[in-house]
């Protein structure tokens, strides 16, 4: 509906010279939605959140905050939007309640000293606001990051890579919180990463753009269909293949490689085919399923490079 | 946001490196001044002594600043692009534009706060300068006549008539500077690192300055539309009598030259992918 509609990309072109880095793009982001923006490295996923954003002009095409044409003349919609693009740089020599003071007072919304406090908490930084940012860790950045993004209590989060140069426990503490912000907090969340896995837990929406053009927009549940989830069975032998291509199995079978099964299926039907193999007398040593963005996503990027 | 704008330009410790070269170039040339301070007059007033006979406190306060002011022709400018040539293509080079581009800020209002914080920090220089300069040297030199030695002639003022003729002169000096910082904003606008801008801003100054300097017909015709042909229109303040159409026309090219510097990064900027 049009009116649950946060913000919306129509027709969005943009060209570098002779690159096109981003051709007739459209897509819409609905309230509450953790929208996954997904695209291999110069997809075009960086130029089109500058485009949402007004820090870089569409070519053609425009973009639409809570229904208005959002331009230079309309800046005042980003009062409903907070970002932080690629990395959170920030003013090294300044303490982190000094970005966090000075961002609040730009963000076109009185804000409060109890705000000020309540965002640090909420991205967990109480207590080290008064430290210099140039001794913040990657992990501390980004989270400053996302409280000066959050304090003017916007609509619509736009994330950049966040997860970009955080370690394991950074990375799930990251994912943590934008699971909060969504969740708690009401957030509509925009998000692009490279790490497909982090997209998988999070997302409930996402767009797959491959050389600028949208390859695929729609609910996360229905794109990775638990009918695609990819089963990989190692076996002693692959001397069943002949009787097994005269089973219901044989519709499942994608790929045989030396001592392994490949299926893509439910993964329902994994006791029933275990089930199966043992009693043909096949040992089987590994099951595993994945039902991975990765394999949808690679699938999906390297069918478009094969046809370009 | 002019308050944010100067918060960070005077949190930063290089900004602090303006004010300590002015005092040290000022300490420099009074220490220098009280060793050697008869030699060097006796010296200036070589050719006048052989007509005129010049007694009383020659080397005063006033005289001690004039002496500061010229040696800072070129320093000063230099001072005021360390600022001003940062304020965008620094916000570029650390990435903060980006953060302060998400905001709902205008591009044009952002480009006038910030042209109005190196204004002000530029201001500060200029004052600063006057407290070291002036009210240092006179309270070392104490109070006198100012003799304005001049490649022909050379003008005497007298010691009442002198302190209003350098705030006229510093107050000119600020708008001169103005126009400085309106020419590495518009360099800054373009660059993503602030060497560029700074670096540029000098060179602009210094070939223009040739353009000045060097008398020839060709550079003449020119060089009375260049800005900084007019930047030193405040020596007319201690000419006898003072030139005040020239000095008025001086102070309206710099003006313009300031509103178009100003305009053209308004534009620019306006139209400006930010990719940093």
């Amino acid at each position: 509906m049009a009116a649950d509609i946060i913000i919306e990309a129509k027709n969005l072109s943009k060209s570098f010279g002779k690159f096109k880095a981003v051709e007739g793009l459209s897509f819409a982001i609905n309230h509450g939605d953790v929208y996954g923006f997904l695209g291999q490295n110069g997809a075009g996923k960086s130029t089109t959140m500058r485009m949402l954003l007004g820090l870089i002009f569409p070519d053609e095409g425009s973009v639409y905050i809570k229904g208005e044409k959002f331009g230079n003349r309309s800046r005042h919609l980003l009062k409903h939007v907070g970002a932080v693009i690629e990395r959170p740089d920030l003013y090294k020599y300044l303490s982190g309640w000094d970005n966090l003071r000075m961002f609040a007072r730009l963000s076109g919304v009185p804000i409060t000293t109890n705000r000020l406090h309540e965002v640090l908490e909420i991205v967990g930084l109480k207590g080290r606001e008064q430290d210099k940012v140039k001794g913040y860790s990657q992990g501390m950045k980004q989270r400053l990051g996302i409280a000066i993004a959050m304090v003017h209590n916007p609509d619509l989060l736009v994330l950049d890579e966040p997860t970009n140069g955080l370690d394991p426990q950074g990375i799930y503490e990251m994912r943590m919180l934008i699971q909060r912000l969504s969740k708690d907090f009401g957030k509509t969340i925009l998000i692009s990463s490279h790490l497909l896995h982090e997209i998988e837990q999070i997302a409930t929406r996402m767009i797959i753009i491959n050389r600028g053009k949208k390859i695929v927009e729609g609910d996360v549940s229905t794109l990775l269909s638990p009918e695609d989830t990819n089963i990989n069975v190692r076996v002693g032998n692959t001397d069943i293949l002949a009787r097994l291509q005269a089973t219901q199995w044989a519709n499942s079978l994608k790929n045989t490689t030396d001592g392994e099964l490949q299926f893509r299926m439910n993964p329902s039907n994994i006791p029933a085919l275990n089930k199966w193999l043992v009693e043909q007398g096949v040992p089987v040593y590994e099951i595993n399923a994945s039902h991975s963005l990765e394999a949808y996503f690679l699938s999906l990027t390297n069918e478009d490079n094969a046809k370009a | 946001m002019l308050r944010l704008e100067l918060y960070k330009i005077f949190k930063r410790p290089r900004t602090y490196i303006s004010f300590a070269i002015i005092t040290a170039f000022a300490l420099v040339i009074q220490l220098a001044l009280v060793a050697d301070g008869k030699n060097f007059i006796s010296f200036a007033l070589q050719a006048v002594n052989e007509q005129f006979d010049i007694r009383g406190n020659i080397l005063n306060g006033y005289l001690v600043t004039y002496i500061i002011l010229q040696s800072l022709l070129v320093q000063i400018p230099l001072l005021v692009a360390l600022v001003a040539g940062d304020v965008l293509a620094g916000e570029a080079n650390m990435g903060t534009m980006r953060l302060l581009l998400t905001k709902p800020v205008s591009r044009t209002r952002l480009v006038l706060v910030k042209y109005a914080a190196s204004v002000c920090y530029a201001l500060m220089l200029i004052t600063w300068l006057a407290i070291i300069a002036l009210a240092l040297s006179v309270s070392i030199f104490g109070a006198g006549d100012l003799i304005n030695l001049k490649s022909d002639s050379f003008v005497i003022i007298l010691k009442d008539d002198v302190l209003w003729r350098y705030v006229a002169a510093f107050g000119f000096a600020a708008l001169a500077m103005s126009t400085v910082s309106a020419l590495a904003l518009f360099l800054s606008s373009f660059a993503d690192n602030a060497i560029g801008p700074i670096m540029g801003t000098m060179g602009v100054i210094v070939v223009l300055m040739i353009f000045t300097t060097l008398d020839l017909p060709i550079f003449n015709t020119i060089s009375r539309y260049l800005f900084t042909t007019h930047m030193i229109g405040w020596k007319g303040f201690f000419d006898d009598p003072v030139p005040y159409a020239a000095i008025i026309r001086s102070a309206v090219i710099l003006a313009i030259y300031t509103v178009l510097f100003v305009g053209a990064t308004i534009w620019w900027f306006n139209k400006k992918d930010i990719q940093s």
